[in-house]
């Protein structure tokens, strides 16, 4: 670690709302401050804050606050001497970053402070503060503790009082690192576990073993660096080890004897990889091996889609664990063949139950409402400012996430064909581009490879990063720019590992060379593994033959980006860093990535027996649907998404929520890349983590068949579906956790193959745990499918909401009595029974029918059954427009009679509800002829939903109770 | 000869792409120039009839949206746009664009009138479709007569006088007021949601008193088709491509055989 200069004085600016104009983040802070126990007599007001260099004079700091910093419209602006202390009754506090997190506007300030002509000093910058004082009197020492929880994130924040002087930030003096060995040829297998332990390594004892008898081999003790780079090419982050190897699975019957057994060599080789290489469709392009994968859109045009999972970081730091997970996606899809260009961004967010119901959880950890508010927040102000329009995701709210949640991240970009293959050749200098490297997020591989614990938000302090999208959105017209005048040969992103997973896997055909000496750093004082590690974002490293790195170091300067060339790629086959001059690690490629030892694991499923539902014979339907348009599983989602520009580039075709009052839920989204061209692309995502937590194979198969309902109802191609799987699940160790993802592997492979649509990229996470002193509890088993499809001509997508009064509804599809697991068996408190199973045979006839009578412009408004059934469909159709429904439950396509309350709620998946014109049914029969469909309502000009023989709720109501509004 | 537009580009601009199409849509040239590119070489400025900034989030947001990007304007292309202007060239901003000519002191650009634009009143970024009321002066930028749909995308379109009492109908004389906000009865209205920011007066854009710098919150240039609308088809929001009409009624001045 480096040491640290004195604390030199500052100047402070502080700017608050002039008075007649609103301070809502002041009005948040009061309530925040309440919400904890504290309430202030007074109102608490907000300010933006800054702390200037003491060197620079009063007309300086004057003049920078009036034409740099203020708003002189909206703001007053007040500036405090370096060693002035505030006399105004009050109580104050400043919130600000902890020494070494990234403080992105502060550095805006500093660099516009030359267009004053103001320039600093060397170590001289500005920094960002957040304000808060009470008007009245309060307890300082109180209102420092209380705010320390409400109003800042421990984590990255700290918060001090500013009744004294705030000093600046002291410079660190840098320390020499040397190179340093680790000497391990000669411990025990104990010893080498106490190693991993203590240096963060996150490898197994196998590993440990593997290691140390490649070293023994080589007659010479590994590097401390050498050691990191296995680590992090190790992980489970990057090498899905648990995924790729040896599965023991045996199924247990209800009593207990053995259904099945079955010994996978490689469970994702069998089960996800296998769909795509029984398929392998020409469209095609990449799959599994780049860092998306590419199918066709066109002939000459490709779409890069990658789904990544941000978790851990998130758990700590809400906002900016979600805001680099979308930028490090993204940067997955620039780091694809040359460069994708992204035109599309989808999110999933897995919290635990809303509102008090939360209160009580585990020590350490934040309350979901918080962390839902902070991903939200964080993907909102990295793809806003990035341009990418967040278009399609969803929330699920369950207990089981309340110390962990899950973030998953997607982004797709559009490809020319010609970009899609890339190879670093020996000889290419390995270029640096994008922001400095500093010790953020130093073990994030290795930290989102281990279970979360109590003093997780304190000791993994380090694993948070803070995302700066204006730097990622520079790299990006940098990379598409140099990518079409071909400057580089190869590119990828800093991920986790950085430096070390990048180069690493650029080299992995050749060898490298790099001289860690010559990273640009944002401070002094990091070491030369902290260098290789360091998951700092907004970085890519290209591969550039030594003809076009004067022009690219050009168009980085254009673009106030650096670009540095760390080394070269070479053909030794091994990867050789420096550090001042010395050589630091010397590694094989071949054991680097070949190495890892894959253990045999033991997978246990026990099947639980599960009965059929026990539907009421009567049941308040008007009540049911109320609460079930207001369950967590249903209840309007428009709040999060009218936070993303989901607009942005011009080419969102059918919008996350759409109609005329912009309430109505749609199903799949549609964006096209290039507006002036009529084809797009149909983004649908499925996940059915209550069903697969009674029924893995069942939920998986239903997440893989709401996705393809999604991108099928909204008017995608059902014969170019690509599929991505995320797996998030508990410490697969464990038989239990693992008994229960094989079954699930089972699932999407059986349903993805019946479908045809292959999978092409994937991500897994697989120790979301939670330790609470020797109690550990797994998350409920998550897997998200994502599904693409193309469309030839967007003008033939198809919408939710309600478009002429006198047209039919059409419910195609069988509806069934199983209702395990359904919102309306969670409300009526039923016991648990069998959820719902796609019947694969069925489904794809049926899908298939479906986008036919799309093709032909039969359909006018569609929508798949999901969660809610019936009852919540038919509602949301509505919803979206000023007209209304009649609907027959009972002439729903059911194989028995089943009761009402079946045919309302129950969630059988490949169902749809189609609006029709009366002129279009005879084609329609033609199409659907051998399949169960039938009509069983009317579009109506009274705006509501009216059941035959049952309640009527008009439009109002059911928004109220869909945007959670109680009754 | 077709009209000419130089699109500024800088970084953290993100509408450039949907900026082009439209401008190109209602019949124009567009070439692209970086703000540092333009700093050092201003003459592009001479060869083109309108310099345009799109949308986006220029340097984060960082000191409110609009503001570093303003700076350097005046630092770097003070008199360069003035020559511009006085060669009858003119100034189109949307979003990002709008904010900052406002910060830069362009719109309204009314001597002793001090505007600017803020927070919205949700404090935070809302993205949903708006109807625009355009003055009467400007009623050639919204041909089918009702209102312009487009959609809104920001969190600082607040608009926000020094002197609202005497401010206000200055402007409105000086015919500065060029857009406001509209509900679905086609009324000006400043109440959420059709007024997604609070706007004074829901005042959505603005044009100087000289008439040849334009400014707006919302993006005409996401409603090129009636692909674009949120409806699809129902018809509660046009007919689409109203987008189109607002680019070529903007560039009327330099179409070929149009009268000024």
């Amino acid at each position: 670690m480096a040491n640290f200069q004195m604390n030199p004085g500052a100047w402070r600016v502080e700017l608050e709302a002039r008075s007649g104009h609103p301070d809502p983040v002041g009005e948040t802070a009061r309530k925040a401050l309440a919400h904890r126990g504290l309430e202030p007599d007074s109102a608490i007001r907000s300010a933006r804050g800054y702390l200037l260099p003491g060197s620079l004079e009063r007309e300086q700091v004057a003049a920078v606050a009036e034409r740099l910093l203020a708003d002189p419209v909206a703001e007053e602006t007040r500036i405090f001497e370096p060693e002035e202390i505030p006399e105004d009754g009050g109580c104050r506090i400043v919130v600000r970053r902890l020494a070494g997190v990234a403080d992105p506007e502060g550095m805006s300030a500093s660099h516009a402070l030359a267009l004053l002509d103001i320039p600093l000093k060397e170590g001289e910058q500005v920094e960002s503060l957040r304000c808060f004082r009470s008007l009245g009197p309060l307890d300082s020492a109180q209102f420092l503790k209380v705010a320390t929880r409400a109003l800042a994130n421990p984590t990255i924040e700290e918060v001090t009082l500013a009744n004294v002087p705030i000093r600046s930030r002291p410079t660190p003096i840098p320390q020499p690192s040397k190179r340093r060995e680790v000497p391990l040829l000669e411990s025990d297998e104990n010893a080498l576990a106490t190693l991993s332990r203590d240096m963060g390594l996150a490898l197994s004892r196998e590993e440990m073993q593997a290691i140390q008898a490649f070293f023994a081999a080589e007659g010479r003790e590994p590097t401390d660096v050498e050691l990191e780079t296995l680590a992090q090419t190790w992980s489970e982050h990057c090498k899905h080890k648990t995924l790729t190897g040896p599965v023991r699975l045996e199924v247990k019957n209800p009593d207990g004897s053995t259904a099945r057994k079955k010994l996978y060599g490689n469970l994702l080789k069998e089960t996800i990889f296998e769909v795509t290489n029984r398929l392998s469709p020409d469209w095609c392009w990449s799959v599994f091996s780049d860092n998306a994968g590419v199918v066709a859109l066109t002939d000459e045009v490709g779409i890069a889609v990658k789904v990544e999972t941000h978790n851990h970081p998130s758990a700590l730091d809400p906002y900016g664990g979600a805001g680099t997970g979308i930028g490090g996606v993204i940067r997955d899809i620039l780091g694809t063949g040359l460069g994708a260009r992204p035109f599309a961004a989808t999110d999933v967010f897995c919290v635990g139950l809303a509102g008090d119901a939360s209160t009580d959880r585990p020590p350490g950890t934040l309350h979901p409402d918080r962390v839902l508010e902070g991903v939200v927040a964080g993907v909102r102000d990295y793809g806003n400012r990035m341009g990418i329009p967040t278009v399609a995701g969803t929330v699920v709210r369950h207990p089981g996430y309340i110390a962990n949640p899950l973030v998953f991240a997607g982004c797709i970009g559009e490809i020319p064909r010609d970009k899609v293959e890339k190879e670093s050749l020996p000889g290419d200098f390995i270029v640096a581009v994008g922001g400095r490297t500093g010790r953020d997020g130093i073990h994030g591989a290795t930290f989102s490879s281990e279970a979360l614990h109590e003093e997780s938000e304190t000791v993994d302090a380090a694993a948070v990063q803070i995302g700066d999208p204006i730097t990622e959105k520079k790299v990006l017209d940098i990379l598409i720019e140099a990518r079409d005048r071909g400057l580089f040969r190869s590119v990828t992103d800093c991920g986790a590992g950085g430096f070390s997973s990048a180069v690493g896997e650029m080299g992995e055909g050749c060898g490298a060379w790099v001289d860690l000496s010559a990273a640009p750093l944002k401070y002094p004082g990091l070491s030369y593994w902290e260098i290789w590690i360091s998951e700092a974002q907004e970085r890519m490293v290209f591969a550039v033959p030594p003809e076009c790195l004067e022009e690219l170091e050009e168009l980085c300067r254009l673009h106030e980006v650096e670009a540095t060339s760390l080394g070269t790629f070479t053909d030794t086959g091994r990867l050789v860093l420096e550090w001042e001059g010395e050589t630091v690690a010397d590694l094989p490629m071949e054991f680097l990535h070949g190495g890892v030892p894959q253990p045999e694991r033991s997978a246990l499923w026990q099947d639980p027996g599960l009965g059929s539902t026990p539907w009421p014979d009567h049941l308040d339907e008007e009540a049911l649907l109320l609460k079930a348009l207001a369950h967590p599983s249903v209840v309007s989602k428009e709040w999060v998404v009218r936070q993303y520009d989901h607009e942005v580039q011009g080419g969102t075709v059918l919008k996350p929520y759409q109609g005329s009052q912009g309430r109505g839920p749609g199903d799949g989204t549609v964006v096209k890349p290039d507006p002036g061209r009529p084809e797009g692309v149909a983004i649908g995502c499925g996940l059915a983590v209550r069903i697969s937590e009674l029924d893995p194979w069942a939920g998986a198969a239903c997440a893989v068949d709401e996705a393809v309902r999604n991108v099928v109802v909204a008017g995608g191609n059902p014969h170019r579906i690509a599929l991505l799987d995320n797996f998030c699940w508990g410490d697969c160790r464990k038989p239990d956790r693992l008994g229960s993802l094989a079954l699930a592997a089972e699932g999407c492979h059986d349903a993805a193959l019946a479908f045809g649509a292959p999978f092409i990229s994937g991500k897994d996470s697989l120790n979301n745990e939670y330790r609470v002193g020797a109690e550990e509890h797994p998350i409920p088993p998550t897997l998200l499918c994502t599904a693409v499809a193309p469309l030839a001509d967007t003008a033939k997508a198809v919408s939710t909401p309600l478009k002429k009064e006198g047209n039919l509804l059409v419910l195609l599809g069988v509806t069934l009595g199983d209702g395990g697991a359904s919102v309306a068996s969670d409300l009526l408190e039923l016991p648990d029974s069998k959820p719902p199973r796609p019947d694969l045979e069925a489904a794809p006839t049926l899908v298939d029918a479906l986008a036919r009578a799309i093709q032909n412009d039969l359909v006018a408004a569609a929508h798949d059954l999901s969660e809610g059934g019936l009852a919540v469909a038919a509602s949301e159709m509505v919803l979206g427009s000023s007209l209304g429904i009649l609907l027959d439950p009972e002439r729903a396509p059911a194989l028995e009679t089943l009761p009402r309350a079946a045919l309302l709620f129950s969630e059988t998946p490949t169902r749809f509800l189609l609006e029709v014109d009366p002129e279009n049914l005879d084609t329609l029969d033609g199409l659907f002829r051998t399949l169960p469909w039938r009509t069983i309502g009317e579009v109506v000009s009274k705006a509501g939903v009216q059941f035959v023989n049952g309640p009527f709720l008009d439009t109002q109501r059911l928004a109220d109770a869909n945007r959670g509004v109680s009754p | 000869m077709k009209p000419r537009v130089l699109q500024l580009f800088t970084a953290g601009i993100n509408c450039d792409r949907e900026l082009r199409h439209a401008f190109e849509l209602a019949g124009a040239e567009v070439s692209d120039v970086h703000i540092r590119a333009l700093a050092q070489d201003p003459s592009p400025l001479k060869e083109c009839d309108m310099f345009a900034i799109p949308g986006g989030f220029t340097y984060g947001d960082d000191l409110g949206a609009g503001r570093i990007l303003a700076l350097e304007l005046e630092k770097f292309l003070g008199s360069a746009l003035q020559e511009h202007r006085e060669d009858g060239g003119s100034i189109f901003g949307v979003c990002n664009g709008f904010q900052v000519l406002v910060k830069a002191g362009l719109l309204p650009g009314l001597e002793g009138v001090k505007a600017s634009l803020t927070w919205n009143q949700s404090h935070r970024f809302e993205c949903r479709w708006t109807r625009l009321l355009p003055a009467p002066s400007l009623a050639g930028l919204v041909p089918g007569g009702n209102f312009l749909p487009a959609p809104s995308a920001h969190a600082e379109g607040r608009l926000v006088l020094g002197n609202p009492e005497t401010d206000l109908s200055r402007l409105e004389e000086a015919g500065c007021i060029a857009l406001r906000y509209a509900n679905a009865r086609g009324e000006p209205t400043a109440a959420y949601p059709d007024c997604p920011n609070g706007s004074t007066e829901g005042i959505a854009g603005l044009l100087s008193p000289c008439g040849r710098i334009l400014g707006l919150m919302p993006h005409p240039e996401r409603n090129l088709s009636a692909e674009h609308l949120p409806d699809r088809g129902a018809g509660e929001w046009g007919l689409g491509g109203e987008g189109v009409d607002f680019f070529r009624g903007l560039l009327a001045p330099y179409l070929a055989g149009t009268p000024a």
